[in-house]
Protein backbone atom coordinates (compact mmCIF):
# COMPACT_ATOMS: atom_id res chain seq x y z
CA UNK A 1 0.00 0.00 0.00
CA UNK A 2 1.74 3.44 -1.14
CA UNK A 3 2.63 6.17 1.42
CA UNK A 4 2.30 9.96 0.84
CA UNK A 5 5.11 11.13 2.58
CA UNK A 6 4.92 14.40 3.46
CA UNK A 7 7.74 16.20 5.15
CA UNK A 8 7.77 20.49 6.64
CA UNK A 9 10.52 21.00 7.97
CA UNK A 10 13.87 22.17 6.64
CA UNK A 11 16.35 19.64 6.36
CA UNK A 12 18.78 21.48 8.12
CA UNK A 13 17.02 21.77 11.49
CA UNK A 14 15.68 18.71 11.49
CA UNK A 15 15.96 15.43 10.95
CA UNK A 16 12.36 14.63 9.61
CA UNK A 17 14.06 14.23 5.89
CA UNK A 18 16.51 11.49 6.54
CA UNK A 19 13.86 9.04 7.96
CA UNK A 20 11.66 9.86 5.69
CA UNK A 21 13.77 8.69 3.13
CA UNK A 22 14.82 5.58 5.08
CA UNK A 23 11.33 4.69 5.01
CA UNK A 24 10.25 5.30 1.18
CA UNK A 25 9.34 2.53 -0.64
CA UNK A 26 8.60 2.44 -4.17
CA UNK A 27 5.34 3.45 -5.60
CA UNK A 28 5.59 5.82 -2.64
CA UNK A 29 5.57 9.79 -3.26
CA UNK A 30 7.49 12.03 -0.88
CA UNK A 31 5.87 15.74 -1.23
CA UNK A 32 7.73 19.01 0.79
CA UNK A 33 5.53 21.65 2.01
CA UNK A 34 6.82 24.31 4.62
CA UNK A 35 10.28 24.40 5.36
CA UNK A 36 10.51 21.42 3.84
CA UNK A 37 10.78 22.74 0.70
CA UNK A 38 14.26 23.72 1.70
CA UNK A 39 15.64 20.47 0.75
CA UNK A 40 14.37 21.24 -3.02
CA UNK A 41 17.45 23.61 -3.75
CA UNK A 42 19.66 22.12 -5.75
CA UNK A 43 22.78 23.91 -4.99
CA UNK A 44 22.09 22.46 -0.99
CA UNK A 45 23.66 19.63 0.91
CA UNK A 46 20.27 18.18 1.12
CA UNK A 47 19.50 18.00 -2.54
CA UNK A 48 21.62 14.84 -2.69
CA UNK A 49 19.02 13.17 -0.34
CA UNK A 50 16.48 13.19 -2.82
CA UNK A 51 17.58 11.72 -5.67
CA UNK A 52 16.71 7.52 -4.87
CA UNK A 53 13.29 8.92 -3.50
CA UNK A 54 11.38 8.51 -6.10
CA UNK A 55 8.19 11.01 -7.03
CA UNK A 56 9.18 14.27 -4.83
CA UNK A 57 7.19 17.18 -5.23
CA UNK A 58 7.29 20.51 -3.45
CA UNK A 59 4.15 22.82 -2.98
CA UNK A 60 4.69 26.03 -5.00
CA UNK A 61 3.24 28.33 -2.81
CA UNK A 62 5.84 27.66 -0.05
CA UNK A 63 8.62 27.69 -2.99
CA UNK A 64 7.31 31.06 -3.63
CA UNK A 65 6.95 32.41 -0.20
CA UNK A 66 10.75 31.43 0.41
CA UNK A 67 11.81 32.94 -3.08
CA UNK A 68 12.93 29.57 -4.40
CA UNK A 69 12.58 30.03 -7.97
CA UNK A 70 12.21 27.20 -10.09
CA UNK A 71 15.42 27.33 -11.60
CA UNK A 72 16.95 26.93 -8.00
CA UNK A 73 15.23 23.72 -7.54
CA UNK A 74 17.02 20.04 -7.59
CA UNK A 75 16.81 18.06 -10.96
CA UNK A 76 13.49 15.81 -11.08
CA UNK A 77 11.87 17.91 -8.21
CA UNK A 78 7.76 18.42 -9.31
CA UNK A 79 6.11 21.60 -8.47
CA UNK A 80 2.01 20.79 -7.36
CA UNK A 81 -0.37 23.07 -6.48
CA UNK A 82 -2.68 22.97 -3.56
CA UNK A 83 -4.77 20.82 -6.20
CA UNK A 84 -1.56 18.82 -6.79
CA UNK A 85 -1.07 17.97 -3.35
CA UNK A 86 -5.07 16.71 -2.64
CA UNK A 87 -4.47 14.58 -5.96
CA UNK A 88 -1.35 13.03 -4.23
CA UNK A 89 -3.60 12.35 -1.27
CA UNK A 90 -5.82 10.75 -3.59
CA UNK A 91 -3.82 9.05 -5.91
CA UNK A 92 -1.87 7.26 -2.49
CA UNK A 93 -3.36 5.14 0.04
CA UNK A 94 -2.09 7.18 3.41
CA UNK A 95 -0.22 10.26 4.17
CA UNK A 96 2.62 9.59 6.57
CA UNK A 97 3.27 13.00 7.65
CA UNK A 98 7.00 13.10 9.21
CA UNK A 99 7.38 16.40 11.53
CA UNK B 1 -12.41 11.13 -1.47
CA UNK B 2 -14.06 11.91 2.20
CA UNK B 3 -11.20 13.29 4.42
CA UNK B 4 -10.69 13.92 7.98
CA UNK B 5 -7.81 16.41 8.93
CA UNK B 6 -6.06 16.94 12.05
CA UNK B 7 -4.32 20.45 13.38
CA UNK B 8 -1.73 20.27 15.51
CA UNK B 9 -0.85 23.71 15.83
CA UNK B 10 -1.80 26.82 17.03
CA UNK B 11 -2.69 29.92 14.50
CA UNK B 12 0.83 32.06 13.60
CA UNK B 13 3.30 30.09 15.71
CA UNK B 14 3.57 27.35 12.85
CA UNK B 15 2.61 27.33 9.54
CA UNK B 16 0.51 24.02 10.25
CA UNK B 17 -2.79 25.77 10.70
CA UNK B 18 -2.24 27.67 7.14
CA UNK B 19 -1.36 24.73 5.13
CA UNK B 20 -4.41 22.39 6.50
CA UNK B 21 -6.75 25.37 5.92
CA UNK B 22 -5.53 25.49 2.10
CA UNK B 23 -5.28 21.77 1.80
CA UNK B 24 -8.88 21.46 3.13
CA UNK B 25 -10.16 24.68 1.48
CA UNK B 26 -8.43 23.03 -1.83
CA UNK B 27 -10.28 19.41 -1.09
CA UNK B 28 -13.59 21.31 -1.02
CA UNK B 29 -13.39 23.08 -4.14
CA UNK B 30 -12.04 19.87 -5.75
CA UNK B 31 -15.66 17.95 -4.35
CA UNK B 32 -14.25 15.93 -2.22
CA UNK B 33 -15.65 15.57 1.33
CA UNK B 34 -14.23 16.96 4.65
CA UNK B 35 -15.61 14.56 7.30
CA UNK B 36 -14.00 16.30 10.27
CA UNK B 37 -11.40 18.99 10.44
CA UNK B 38 -9.91 18.23 14.82
CA UNK B 39 -7.77 20.50 16.38
CA UNK B 40 -4.93 18.88 18.88
CA UNK B 41 -2.67 19.96 20.76
CA UNK B 42 -2.28 23.62 20.69
CA UNK B 43 -4.16 23.65 17.55
CA UNK B 44 -7.02 23.82 19.99
CA UNK B 45 -5.98 27.78 19.62
CA UNK B 46 -7.66 28.25 16.57
CA UNK B 47 -11.26 27.61 18.04
CA UNK B 48 -10.56 31.25 20.19
CA UNK B 49 -12.33 34.12 18.94
CA UNK B 50 -10.49 36.25 21.22
CA UNK B 51 -7.55 36.78 18.64
CA UNK B 52 -6.84 40.41 17.22
CA UNK B 53 -4.43 40.14 14.08
CA UNK B 54 -3.30 43.11 12.35
CA UNK B 55 -5.61 44.10 9.81
CA UNK B 56 -2.94 43.69 7.42
CA UNK B 57 -2.03 39.93 7.45
CA UNK B 58 -4.14 36.58 7.20
CA UNK B 59 -7.47 36.27 10.41
CA UNK B 60 -6.99 32.43 11.08
CA UNK B 61 -9.18 32.00 13.37
CA UNK B 62 -12.14 33.95 11.38
CA UNK B 63 -10.93 32.25 8.01
CA UNK B 64 -11.31 28.75 9.81
CA UNK B 65 -15.27 29.83 10.98
CA UNK B 66 -15.76 31.37 7.41
CA UNK B 67 -14.74 27.85 5.81
CA UNK B 68 -17.11 25.95 8.38
CA UNK B 69 -19.73 27.97 7.98
CA UNK B 70 -19.83 28.27 4.31
CA UNK B 71 -19.40 24.46 3.77
CA UNK B 72 -21.13 23.09 7.14
CA UNK B 73 -17.45 21.75 8.14
CA UNK B 74 -16.84 19.84 11.82
CA UNK B 75 -14.59 21.67 13.21
CA UNK B 76 -13.88 19.80 16.57
CA UNK B 77 -11.33 21.00 19.27
CA UNK B 78 -10.20 18.30 21.85
CA UNK B 79 -11.51 18.86 25.59
CA UNK B 80 -8.97 17.76 26.95
CA UNK B 81 -6.49 19.94 25.34
CA UNK B 82 -8.79 22.94 25.30
CA UNK B 83 -8.83 22.40 28.98
CA UNK B 84 -5.19 22.67 29.41
CA UNK B 85 -4.68 25.78 27.33
CA UNK B 86 -7.95 27.88 28.21
CA UNK B 87 -10.17 27.18 25.23
CA UNK B 88 -13.75 27.16 26.99
CA UNK B 89 -17.53 27.35 25.54
CA UNK B 90 -20.24 27.25 27.61
CA UNK B 91 -20.33 23.69 29.12
CA UNK B 92 -16.84 23.72 29.60
CA UNK B 93 -16.97 27.14 31.54
CA UNK B 94 -20.08 25.55 33.84
CA UNK B 95 -18.77 22.50 34.23
CA UNK B 96 -15.06 24.01 35.16
CA UNK B 97 -16.09 27.04 36.79
CA UNK B 98 -15.28 29.85 34.74
CA UNK B 99 -16.07 33.19 33.99
CA UNK B 100 -15.66 33.56 30.74
CA UNK B 101 -16.29 31.64 27.41
CA UNK B 102 -14.02 32.11 24.02
CA UNK B 103 -14.77 29.40 21.93
CA UNK B 104 -15.02 30.75 18.48
CA UNK B 105 -18.09 30.10 16.00
CA UNK B 106 -18.12 27.07 14.10
CA UNK B 107 -16.14 25.54 16.44
CA UNK B 108 -17.53 22.68 18.89
CA UNK B 109 -15.27 21.50 21.61
CA UNK B 110 -15.42 17.30 22.31
CA UNK B 111 -13.69 14.17 23.20
CA UNK B 112 -10.45 12.78 21.36
CA UNK B 113 -12.82 10.03 20.03
CA UNK B 114 -14.18 12.20 17.46
CA UNK B 115 -10.45 11.83 15.99
CA UNK B 116 -10.39 8.19 16.37
CA UNK B 117 -13.97 8.46 14.92
CA UNK B 118 -12.83 10.49 11.90
CA UNK B 119 -10.33 8.09 10.98
CA UNK B 120 -12.25 5.64 10.69
CA UNK B 121 -14.87 6.85 8.84
CA UNK B 122 -12.81 8.76 6.40
CA UNK B 123 -11.01 7.71 3.45
CA UNK B 124 -7.76 9.29 4.50
CA UNK B 125 -6.14 11.43 7.59
CA UNK B 126 -3.84 14.34 6.99
CA UNK B 127 -2.03 15.54 9.99
CA UNK B 128 -0.87 19.15 10.01
CA UNK B 129 1.81 20.22 12.90
CA UNK B 130 5.52 20.60 13.42
CA UNK C 1 -20.46 -2.26 11.48
CA UNK C 2 -17.34 -0.27 10.27
CA UNK C 3 -14.70 -2.52 8.90
CA UNK C 4 -11.64 -2.68 11.40
CA UNK C 5 -8.38 -0.96 10.20
CA UNK C 6 -5.20 -0.88 10.75
CA UNK C 7 -4.34 2.24 12.77
CA UNK C 8 -0.44 2.91 13.56
CA UNK C 9 0.75 5.54 16.31
CA UNK C 10 3.65 6.84 15.10
CA UNK C 11 6.00 8.59 17.87
CA UNK C 12 9.05 10.13 16.87
CA UNK C 13 9.55 13.07 19.67
CA UNK C 14 11.02 12.77 23.46
CA UNK C 15 8.89 13.24 26.44
CA UNK C 16 8.80 16.12 28.58
CA UNK C 17 10.49 18.63 26.21
CA UNK C 18 7.29 19.01 24.37
CA UNK C 19 3.72 17.96 24.98
CA UNK C 20 3.29 15.48 22.07
CA UNK C 21 4.60 12.88 23.58
CA UNK C 22 1.79 12.78 26.75
CA UNK C 23 -0.64 14.03 24.55
CA UNK C 24 -0.24 11.11 21.76
CA UNK C 25 -0.72 8.43 24.79
CA UNK C 26 -3.89 10.26 25.53
CA UNK C 27 -5.01 9.33 21.87
CA UNK C 28 -3.99 5.68 22.00
CA UNK C 29 -5.75 5.09 25.26
CA UNK C 30 -9.18 6.64 24.40
CA UNK C 31 -8.51 5.11 20.86
CA UNK C 32 -8.36 1.66 22.28
CA UNK C 33 -12.22 1.80 22.70
CA UNK C 34 -13.00 1.41 19.06
CA UNK C 35 -11.30 -1.99 18.72
CA UNK C 36 -9.07 -1.26 15.80
CA UNK C 37 -6.12 -3.18 14.68
CA UNK C 38 -3.66 -1.12 16.58
CA UNK C 39 -0.14 -0.53 16.86
CA UNK C 40 2.48 1.87 18.06
CA UNK C 41 5.46 2.64 16.49
CA UNK C 42 8.80 4.41 18.32
CA UNK C 43 10.73 5.76 15.96
CA UNK C 44 13.94 8.46 16.25
CA UNK C 45 13.49 11.07 19.24
CA UNK C 46 10.57 8.82 20.10
CA UNK C 47 12.31 5.86 21.89
CA UNK C 48 13.12 8.34 24.69
CA UNK C 49 9.30 8.18 25.58
CA UNK C 50 9.57 4.37 27.04
CA UNK C 51 13.05 4.45 29.15
CA UNK C 52 12.87 3.44 32.66
CA UNK C 53 14.13 5.80 36.04
CA UNK C 54 11.90 8.88 34.46
CA UNK C 55 11.88 11.16 37.80
CA UNK C 56 10.13 14.42 37.17
CA UNK C 57 9.76 15.91 40.74
CA UNK C 58 12.30 18.45 40.24
CA UNK C 59 11.62 19.58 36.57
CA UNK C 60 7.73 19.87 38.72
CA UNK C 61 6.22 17.81 35.35
CA UNK C 62 3.97 15.06 35.87
CA UNK C 63 5.83 11.99 35.38
CA UNK C 64 3.36 9.67 32.51
CA UNK C 65 6.13 7.08 31.99
CA UNK C 66 3.85 4.40 33.97
CA UNK C 67 0.99 5.13 31.51
CA UNK C 68 2.83 2.85 29.15
CA UNK C 69 2.97 -0.24 31.12
CA UNK C 70 -0.96 0.29 31.12
CA UNK C 71 -0.72 -0.42 27.01
CA UNK C 72 -1.03 -3.67 27.89
CA UNK C 73 -4.47 -3.69 30.16
CA UNK C 74 -6.07 -1.65 27.01
CA UNK C 75 -5.66 -4.32 24.28
CA UNK C 76 -2.09 -2.68 22.92
CA UNK C 77 -0.35 -5.61 21.47
CA UNK C 78 1.90 -4.29 19.19
CA UNK C 79 4.60 -1.67 19.87
CA UNK C 80 7.27 -1.74 18.08
CA UNK C 81 10.37 0.09 18.43
CA UNK C 82 13.19 0.83 15.90
CA UNK C 83 16.62 -0.83 16.39
CA UNK C 84 18.51 1.76 14.63
CA UNK C 85 16.90 4.59 16.73
CA UNK C 86 17.71 3.22 19.90
CA UNK C 87 21.63 2.20 18.92
CA UNK C 88 22.26 5.73 17.24
CA UNK C 89 20.94 7.05 20.94
CA UNK C 90 23.12 4.72 22.93
CA UNK C 91 19.93 2.71 24.17
CA UNK C 92 19.27 -1.40 24.45
CA UNK C 93 16.19 -2.40 25.01
CA UNK C 94 17.45 -3.10 28.59
CA UNK C 95 16.74 0.98 29.19
CA UNK C 96 13.49 0.57 28.67
CA UNK C 97 10.69 -0.24 30.45
CA UNK C 98 10.16 -3.89 30.21
CA UNK C 99 5.95 -4.06 29.43
CA UNK C 100 3.98 -6.72 29.39
CA UNK C 101 0.36 -7.82 28.16
CA UNK C 102 -1.60 -11.16 29.26
CA UNK C 103 -2.64 -13.25 26.12
CA UNK C 104 -6.09 -14.60 27.38
CA UNK C 105 -5.83 -17.22 24.54
CA UNK C 106 -2.76 -18.89 26.68
CA UNK C 107 -4.26 -18.92 30.11
CA UNK C 108 -3.40 -15.00 30.92
CA UNK C 109 0.43 -15.86 29.90
CA UNK C 110 2.56 -12.78 30.32
CA UNK C 111 4.21 -11.33 27.24
CA UNK C 112 6.46 -8.75 26.53
CA UNK C 113 4.89 -5.93 24.46
CA UNK C 114 7.47 -4.72 22.86
CA UNK C 115 8.88 -5.37 19.89
CA UNK C 116 12.74 -4.81 18.45
CA UNK C 117 12.01 -3.91 14.93
CA UNK C 118 15.18 -3.00 11.87
CA UNK C 119 14.37 0.35 10.50
CA UNK C 120 13.73 -1.67 6.97
CA UNK C 121 11.13 -4.16 8.98
CA UNK C 122 9.43 -0.98 10.79
CA UNK C 123 9.02 0.73 6.98
CA UNK C 124 7.34 -2.69 6.04
CA UNK C 125 4.60 -2.37 9.35
CA UNK C 126 4.48 1.54 8.16
CA UNK C 127 3.44 0.24 4.32
CA UNK C 128 1.20 -2.19 5.67
CA UNK C 129 -1.15 -0.30 7.55
CA UNK C 130 -4.10 1.74 6.85
CA UNK C 131 -3.98 4.94 8.94
CA UNK C 132 -1.31 6.45 10.41
CA UNK C 133 -1.42 8.73 13.26
CA UNK C 134 1.68 11.56 13.67
CA UNK C 135 1.95 14.17 16.67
Amino acid sequence: MSILHVVNKSPYERNSLDTCAAYVKSGDAVLLIEDGVYAAIKAGAAAGKLAGLGEVCALAADLAARGIGEDKLADGVKVVDYAGFVDLVEATDKVQSWL
Amino acid sequence: MKLTIQVNEGPYQHQASDSAYWFTKTALEKGHEIFRVFFYHDGVNNGTRLTTPPQDDRNIVKRWSELGEQHSLDLVVCVAAAQRRGVVDEGEAKRNGKDATNIAPGFRISGLGQLVEGAIQSDRLVVFGD
Amino acid sequence: MSETKKFMYVNRKAPYGTIYAWESLEVVLIGAAFEQDVSVAFIDDGVFQLTKDQDTKEAGMKNFSPTYSALGDYEIKKIYVEKESLEERGLSLDDLQHLTWEDEDEDYAEKDLIQLVTRAEMADILAGQDVLFNF
